[in-house]
């Protein structure tokens, strides 16, 4: 399994209700389904990558995930994943509010674009930072609303989002001491894990 | 010359006819002494008897799916090209039995069937009948044939209503259902539609009251006209415009000249030949089902209520370009499902042929149908090897 995903199903509870947000070839899904009986479904837009969730009996649901999620009740799964397509939505921090309404939790993953490579590419260069991670040119980019670990962090705390939990890794989805140290300097992804506020909790 | 001995058609087929002779109660309350059914069947039983489908048919199809009946018929079934060996709905895998159903006009019993309690044709006294009494008279089908559970019920438009209410009303029936460009119900503007359909046929003056067969008329005109409506609202404007466009069949554009446009000639043909095949009483009774189906009314007006004892796992596929049964109205099913907690998949196919796609050989289409299909046939186990194991 993709490292990434790897990281993911660690963090899920056997059982569960899962909703996918851009779920690719379904493979976090298959693997979900067959190790710990998780009831999921996964939205995706690309004609390819349904095919192969339907080869592996996935359920995958054709739908955008700009065109909002207003059509999934709230509190109807347990836990909402979208890992490295926050930075590709039109509104990101609408989708945050809609997958905290949808789900009880949720585990969102995305590149940092505050990693060293690309501070040094912009300082030095001058040049919109293309990197391993984020391999696109600026006028083909999918991903419109990149941002650092700290941008996050800080849209969560004025959303009032909860941050269970936060994994950083590099590249190679390794976490040497030095990543935990200066996250956002040397983190490649960060796998966060959100709650609602507490507040509202209660 | 067509292509009955090709590889990939089921090559000719012959209908057979199921005769349930126990009284029928219709779900308006009329109790038919019996009935007739006629159907064909591709490919092979298993002997688990796992994996068969059945194929429901829509407003003007039939039990005539795929293959040819002789030599010399021009065309296949009406969906041929997605049923036969190695197409999405694969006959070396799978048992397909098609039908006519019960108050159609191409062998089932119908309006053009005798009333044995008057001796007279049915013609327009024929009971209405809805969607429920067709898959009850389709449970019946299956007993006879020694199927408990179908791998799949599948149809599309008024074929994909059969098979979601299978899933609902059968559940321990169904372990799959493919609703292909339908809805859980129809719209205002869907009625209307039906509507003028059926206005079209009623004021035609050889309908003679639904008596047009004793009367030794045929309301053609009629029947052709509420083709014609029908026939557009299956077809998207763009895909109008790109087969047609503005070119003139005859006439010039002065308007002199008796002018006629390519889509008016096309229309009138439709029209026309639909009318020579099929009965008008059928016509009015078929789209009256399709007004009639609504389940979730039944389940508090949610849909997801009206899902809750399904067992089935869904694929509900859409076209882009189809206004009559929209991509919305799949999403309604969809998100009903997942509200239901059912196992589903969907995709919306890009296609500018409207509602008239699901009949069509579209590459994504069908490579979704295959890769569906093809994993529940793994599943339920293939005929063929049923078949080797008996001759070998």
């Amino acid at each position: 399994m993709r490292a990434d995903l790897r990281i993911i199903s660690d963090l899920i509870s056997p059982g569960a209700r899962v909703l996918d947000l851009g779920c690719g070839t379904g493979e976090l899904l298959a693997w979900l389904q067959t190790h710990k009986q998780v009831n999921g479904y996964g939205l995706e837009i690309d004609p390819t990558n349904i095919t192969a969730c339907l080869a592996q009996g996935v359920n995958v649901l054709e739908q955008n995930l700009d065109d909002g999620l207003g059509n999934f009740s709230s509190d109807s799964f347990d836990l909402v994943v979208m890992t490295e397509t926050l930075q590709a939505v039109k509104r990101p921090d609408v989708l945050l509010g809609e997958m905290l309404r949808i789900g009880r939790e949720c585990i969102v993953t995305f590149p940092n674009f505050g990693h060293w490579r690309c501070r040094l590419q912009l300082m030095l260069r001058g040049r919109m930072p293309i990197a391993r991670h984020l391999p696109h040119a600026w006028y083909d980019t999918p991903n419109i609303r990149l941002c650092t670990f700290i941008d996050f962090e800080r849209l969560c705390r004025e959303r009032g989002v909860r941050i269970i939990e936060r994994f950083v890794v590099d590249a190679s989805h390794a976490n040497p001491p030095i990543i935990n140290r200066f996250p956002n300097v040397f983190g490649t992804y960060a796998f966060y894990r959100l709650g609602r506020p507490t507040s509202a909790a209660h | 010359m067509n292509s009955h001995a090709a590889d990939n058609s089921v090559g000719l087929v012959k209908p057979a006819i199921f005769r349930s002779s126990a009284p029928f109660t219709l779900q308006c309350g009329v109790t038919l002494p019996g009935f007739e059914l006629v159907y064909e069947t591709y490919g092979q039983l298993n002997p688990a008897r796992s994996n068969a489908i059945l194929i429901c048919h829509a407003l003007s199809g039939h039990h005539h799916a795929a293959g040819y009946h002789t030599p010399e018929d021009d065309k296949p079934g009406w969906w041929d090209s997605c049923i036969g060996p190695g197409k999405p709905i694969d006959t070396r895998r799978f048992f397909v039995v098609s039908l006519n159903n019960l108050g159609g006009c191409n062998g089932s019993t119908g309006p053009l069937s005798l009333n044995p309690s008057t001796g007279a044709f049915w013609g327009p006294d024929f009971p209405t009948v809805t969607v429920r009494d067709w898959v009850e008279s389709q449970t019946l089908l299956a007993n006879a044939l020694g199927i408990r559970q179908f791998a799949a019920v599948i149809g599309g438009s008024l074929g994909g209503m059969q098979a979601m209410l299978w899933a609902m009303e059968h559940p321990e029936r169904v372990r799959a259902a493919v609703l292909i460009a339908t809805a859980a119900r129809l719209s205002a503007q869907n009625i209307a539609f039906n509507e003028i359909a059926r206005q079209a046929i009623l004021s035609d003056p050889e309908f003679h009251g639904g008596r047009y067969r004793e009367a030794d008329s045929h309301p053609e005109r009629g029947l052709s006209i509420a083709r014609m409506v029908g026939h557009v609202t299956y077809l998207s404007g763009d895909g109008m415009h790109e087969r047609f466009g503005r070119a003139l069949k005859s006439g010039d554009r002065t308007g002199n000249n008796q002018v006629q446009f390519q889509v008016e000639s096309y229309l009138q043909y439709q029209g026309r030949s639909f009318s020579r095949r099929f009965d008008a009483n059928t016509y009015l009774l078929m789209t009256r089902a399709l007004d009639l189906f609504d389940p979730a009314a039944d389940a508090g007006d949610d849909l997801a209520r009206a899902f809750a004892a399904a067992e089935a796992r869904f694929l509900v596929i859409a076209f882009s370009s189809d206004w009559r049964f929209s991509a919305a109205r799949s999403k309604e099913i969809v998100d009903a499902l997942v509200a239901a907690r059912k196992n589903v998949a969907s995709a919306v196919i890009e296609s500018p042929h409207g509602h008239d796609s699901f009949l069509l050989e579209l590459p994504r289409y069908f490579d979704v149908l295959r890769t569906w299909l093809s994993r529940l046939a793994d599943e339920v186990g293939t005929g063929t090897r049923a078949l080797d194991a008996a001759s070998g």
